[in-house]
């Protein structure tokens, strides 16, 4: 679906000869569930942009649907790559909730009972209803990122980047983001999302792709690059507090690759078992 | 000592149809490590705003109750009184930042007080080195990463040194380990300087060892008020879906299958320790 081709990038108006990306190369297959971590200032934003064409690479290439970013236009592409941006402040700006979700529909030319349909859901899936006639700015943080992640599912993209969906999010918002991501990526879309937060990602347990100064460091499943205290040091990542407390007792004979408090909950039991017999 | 003070607070912005706080009453020692979480929306936000006089100053509506901070009312004295008593850092660093170089955002807050220059330079310094942004110093605010401008805003709050320093979400755009530092300066703070915080946060993972006093609230009210270790463990907590710690988490899945440890633990550091008590017997 996504195809990055040793990409580098230099930001036009940054310092020169700094890359923000140093030769990326990541492929990123249809339905497939992606989380990039890594540390402040390590590229993430920077490459997920080029998976929308907000950034085109210096060098290299970014193929989305195998079509080069560079052969269309930015709007075309947005409507297979929606982007959630980290501050929502960034995104929105209507005066009412229901107009800003109806914003891009109406420009990719929905006709308005479609839209009315569209926005009637989105709003619905994300538990804005009350918030429906309510200007955005009025609402707390959390709730601003739910309406612009609600503006960006409304038109159904294939693929959904969200740039640290997890912030200003409580507990409760993020099991219903987690369960919302789980369900997007099962009905086939591509979901990507740029993270710190840890714990979340132990719980979705996505494919990770780490990053550090430009460059991917790690790429692999959740559970073998969240457990690996090492790799996690280089890109600023601190293992979930459950595999913390593993990796506190691994001279106990205990196994360190456990990210899940369930899990660790079996882990545990069996082991107390075992000493009993 | 009690530093704040609050009595019966009902809040109302203007425009709004229902409070955003209701009826707080709550009590905050000098030095204390207070966290404040509770679902989106619970009006935690709200209630920062009002320690440091941004509401009513600021923000007009309907304030009914009291509130005391260092002995000064808070319908009484404007918001540049409260302001050098309580720093708030915001949820978003960019609401706070607007100055064409980190250095003089820093010094922005000194400057209008009135502050000596060499002792501005030398509190500005200081800000800048615990926040670990020296290098920063003469970049433009607005050109800097979350997490970076993060930090340019706590060292704001830093440098006027106020006795009670609010932070909204302050590690929210940092990576785990930027984090953790920032959590350790907010604690450095509060046990060797005696600053009295109060952390708006969700990740209670990551926070949650280092305060003295949890305050949970929900639908503008506030639900529980206590001990870290009783909090967590309370029903209460589960109901209202407050994100408790992993390791106090894992504990009350033990307990459930018969399984006691001495103590709740609040850390992966603690639980590792209690965990080792009971795998060696």
């Amino acid at each position: 679906m996504i195809e990055v081709k040793n990409v580098h990038f230099t930001y036009p108006r940054g310092e020169p000869g700094v890359e923000a990306l140093k030769g990326v190369s990541l492929n990123i297959r249809n339905g497939e569930f992606v989380a990039i971590m890594g540390q402040n200032g390590a590229g993430k934003t920077t490459l997920v942009k080029q998976f929308n064409g907000l950034l085109k690479p210096t060098k290299g290439e970014v193929l989305v649907d195998s079509v080069s970013t560079r052969d269309i236009s930015i709007a075309q592409l947005a409507r297979k790559v929606g982007f959630v941006f980290q501050n929502p402040d960034h995104q929105l700006f209507s005066e009412t909730v229901e107009e800003e979700i109806a914003f891009g529909l109406r420009n990719f030319g929905f006709k308005e009972n479609t839209l009315k349909r569209r926005v009637t859901w989105a709003l619905n899936l994300l538990d804005l209803a009350e918030y429906r006639k309510t200007s955005p700015f009025m609402l707390s943080g959390g709730e601003r990122k739910r309406v612009a992640l609600a503006s960006v599912l409304a038109w159904n993209p294939k693929v959904v980047i969200l740039d640290e969906p997890t912030i200003g999010q409580d507990h409760r918002q993020k099991e219903i983001l987690r369960q919302f991501i789980v369900q997007l990526n099962a009905q086939g879309k591509t979901v990507v999302i740029v993270t710190h937060d840890v714990e979340f990602v132990a719980e979705c347990g996505p494919r990770v792709v780490l990053m550090a100064q430009g460059q991917i460091v790690a790429d692999g499943d959740a559970r073998k690059i969240l457990t690996d205290p090492g790799v996690a040091l280089r890109a600023s990542i601190v293992p979930p507090q459950v595999t913390q407390i593993f990796l506190g007792l691994t001279d106990l004979g205990l196994p360190t690759d456990v990210i899940d408090v369930e899990e660790a909950k079996k882990v545990l039991l069996e082991h107390l078992e075992g000493d009993k017999r | 000592m009690a530093i704040i003070e609050t009595k019966g607070l009902t809040y109302t912005y203007p425009g709004a149809t229902k409070p955003a706080i209701r009826d707080v009453s709550l009590t905050i020692e000098k030095g204390e490590f207070v966290i404040l979480t509770g679902p989106s929306g619970c009006g935690k936000t709200t209630l920062c705003r009002c320690f440091n006089g941004l509401i009513p100053h600021f923000y007009a509506g309907q304030l009914e109750g009291e509130l005391t901070v260092a002995g000064l009312k808070l319908t009484e004295h404007p918001i540049y009184e409260m302001a050098q008593r309580v720093g708030l850092v915001f949820q978003n660093p960019e609401n706070q930042l607007f100055a064409l170089s980190v250095e003089k955002d820093v010094a922005f807050g000194l400057e209008n007080l009135g502050v000596p220059r060499d002792e501005i330079r030398k509190q500005v310094d200081w800000a800048l080195q615990i926040t670990g942004i020296e290098e920063l110093r003469e970049r433009a605010p607005h050109e800097l990463s979350g997490g970076q401008q993060q930090r340019v805003a706590i060292a704001c709050v830093l440098a006027m040194q106020p006795g009670v320093m609010v932070f909204d979400e302050p590690t929210s755009f940092l990576d785990p380990l930027g984090a953790q530092k920032i959590f350790e300066v907010i604690n450095d703070l509060s046990k060797k300087l005696s600053v009295t915080v109060i952390l708006v946060e969700h990740r209670l993972d990551l926070a949650s060892k280092y305060a003295d006093h949890v305050v949970i609230m929900d639908e503008g009210k506030i639900v529980l008020n206590g001990k870290p270790r009783e909090i967590f463990n309370s029903e209460t907590a589960r109901l209202i879906g407050v994100g408790i710690p992993k390791a106090t988490l894992l504990w009350q899945l033990l307990q459930e299958n018969g399984i006691r440890l001495e103590g709740v633990p609040t850390s992966s550091e603690e639980a590792a320790r209690l965990l080792r008590e009971v795998l060696k017997t």
